[in-house]
């Protein structure tokens, strides 16, 4: 069989299979496709380019994020951000990005999807870069001069990351 | 009082009716019409009396917060639409349904989107079930927290659903062989993602656009919900976007800072999606009036995201001897199932507490048992039996 002939083929195989279904849907261009492909999994590799400073960071958090989060990321009143390691098997934990998250790409696909609450998505890529940067920074997980970027980020390993067991609830 | 009322109401020899019931209420004969009363009307409403609505967790933003269904209210196994409970992370969108687009993409061999008409040319299928918070009864995990059955249960409710099957969607698509996770995205301001195990989307996972004979509520993920039966309730994606399949878990904030159960030890179980067998007796129950004396029927209600209700069992002595309620059907997989049990209230102070049995054996444990397997810092799945304690007074109160 010549090649043109064997690609027919598949042509006609490929066609044969979609005719099985039922032929709704409409095709979807690349340039689509990669701008919705925003979700970031723990490996990191949908994380855009852009990068950000702890620094740059700070002064952004005390703008968009404090009035929430508190001054230092500890006071509330909405979910404390910073502090509580140690405290998971105690009495009163304390659960924050730095004592209970297991990835930090979660951290920065939160901030870009939902923060801040009143106007979730206004902030561009390197200033989401930058508030990740800063809220590691305060929980200890990067050092002060970090600037943080997708390859940066893709390999941070958080405190908590071997705290999540499968479900083990008791049955019966 | 009431009895000296009665004696009194039987002594005068009235009517038969009142007589059987044995209760005066004192008042007239109800007025019948004598004259037309309202049109037709292009959209019906309840009745004016009626006003049980849902209660709102206080919050600073009511946009991230949730509202409980008067459970004790609720007639049959159908939350009516408007009492149907509601989580949301970033409130309600209002999404034109002209303008609505599904995407499926990532580890598929064709990628595509769908408009809602394109949606509903797939065979249709149809579905009675409940959906519960994993957050419902959270506060009685410290102890006894709601005052009443709305705020202790009501992060539960249950519709009949009109969608399509995933399956059947995604096969369009193609799914490719690595695939193992499918990513649901919303399209509410928080963008909520979940990611739902591909065994579990590719089973009974549906894609739905209709709740109890109408389009969703708004409220409700309208033009389009994911609907996981079985799991707790913030994987079925309101306001379905995007659905990526993937070869991996996301780990959004909301299956990893939120939605885990930590553990005494620290660690935390993650991906804890099946909601437990659990029951409720929602009459007597706190907050409805002093209880009389007399026949008092025991009712409530009970569910399972494992699968039909197969028992349920009624105390009237806090647990120490149980009685088998009569379950009411229709009784269905994943769905509210009635329970009652004749009783009379004999004026002495008692707690009635229900527990349920599931069709796979699992038996809805004891607040002690569950808090001696998990802690209290789990915040999430809480399942266990509730207890209601009946005063001599008639008043019933959460213990």
């Amino acid at each position: 069989m010549s090649r043109h002939a064997w690609l027919l083929a598949m042509l006609l195989v490929a066609c044969a299979a979609r005719a099985e279904g039922y032929g709704l849907g409409h095709a979807v261009d690349a340039a689509r496709l990669r701008a919705a492909d925003t979700a970031i999994g723990p490996r990191g590799v949908e994380l855009p380019p852009g990068s950000g400073s702890v620094a740059a960071g700070a002064e952004l958090y005390g703008r968009q994020c404090a009035a929430c989060h508190g001054a230092h990321g500890t006071e509330g009143p909405d979910p404390v951000l910073v502090g509580g390691q140690g405290t998971l098997a105690s009495a009163h934990p304390v659960q924050t990005i730095g004592s209970y998250w297991p990835y930090a790409t979660t951290l920065f696909d939160y901030i870009r999807r939902a923060m801040p609450f009143t106007a979730p998505g206004s902030l561009n890529d390197d200033e989401v870069y930058a508030l990740t940067a800063f809220l590691l920074a305060a929980n200890g997980v990067v050092p002060q001069d970090t600037v943080l970027d997708a390859a940066r980020l893709a390999t941070l390993r958080m405190p908590n990351r071997d705290g999540f067991i499968p479900d083990s609830r008791p049955r019966h | 009082m009431h009895s000296r009322q009665r004696r009194r109401f039987l002594s005068v020899g009235s009517g038969l009716a009142a007589g059987l019931l044995g209760i005066s209420t004192g008042a007239k004969a109800a007025p019948l019409a004598r004259s037309p009363g309202l049109p037709v009307s292009a959209y019906g409403q309840r009745a004016r009396y009626e006003t049980s609505q849902r209660w709102l967790t206080p919050a600073r933003y009511l946009a991230s917060t949730a509202s409980w269904s008067p459970l004790a209210d609720q007639l049959g196994i159908i939350t009516p639409s408007a009492l149907h409970y509601e989580r949301h992370h970033g409130g309600v969108p209002d999404i034109e349904p002209g303008a609505f687009s599904l995407l499926v993409h990532g580890l598929v061999q064709r990628p595509l989107e769908f408009t809602l008409e394109d949606l509903k040319r797939f065979p249709v299928t149809e579905r009675i079930c409940m959906l519960e918070c994993s957050g419902n009864s959270y506060r009685e995990w410290q102890g006894p927290g709601g005052v009443d059955v709305q705020q202790t249960h009501g992060l539960t409710s249950c519709s009949a659903w009109s969608g399509v099957r995933l399956a059947d969607v995604l096969a369009e698509c193609g799914v490719m062989a690595e695939a193992q996770w499918l990513v649901a995205e919303g399209g509410d301001a928080a963008r909520l993602t979940r990611s739902v195990p591909l065994a579990k989307a590719l089973d009974d996972t549906l894609l739905v656009y209709g709740q109890n004979g109408e389009a969703l509520r708004p409220e409700q993920g309208y033009p389009l919900r994911l609907l996981v039966p079985g799991y707790e309730g913030s994987i079925s994606v309101k306001w379905l976007s995007r659905l990526k399949l993937s070869d991996e878990a996301i780990y959004s904030r909301e299956e990893t800072s939120k939605y885990t159960d930590l553990m005494p030890d620290g660690r935390a179980q993650a991906f804890t999606l099946a909601m437990d067998a659990k029951s409720v007796i929602t009459s007597p129950s706190p907050g409805r009036g002093p209880l009389l004396p007399g026949f008092q029927e025991i009712r409530g209600l009970a569910w399972s995201g494992r699968g039909r209700v197969t028992r349920v069992e009624v105390s009237t002595d806090g647990g120490q001897h149980w009685q088998d309620a009569q379950l009411h059907g229709p009784v269905l997989p994943v769905c509210h199932t009635r329970f009652s049990l004749p009783w009379r209230f004999d004026g002495q102070p008692c707690v009635l507490a229900s527990r349920c049995t599931d069709e796979t054996g699992d038996v809805q444990p004891s607040r002690a048992a569950l808090v001696a397997a998990r802690g209290v810092n789990s915040f999430y799945h809480y399942n266990a039996i509730q207890h209601w304690r009946v005063d001599a007074d008639g008043s019933v109160h959460n213990v």
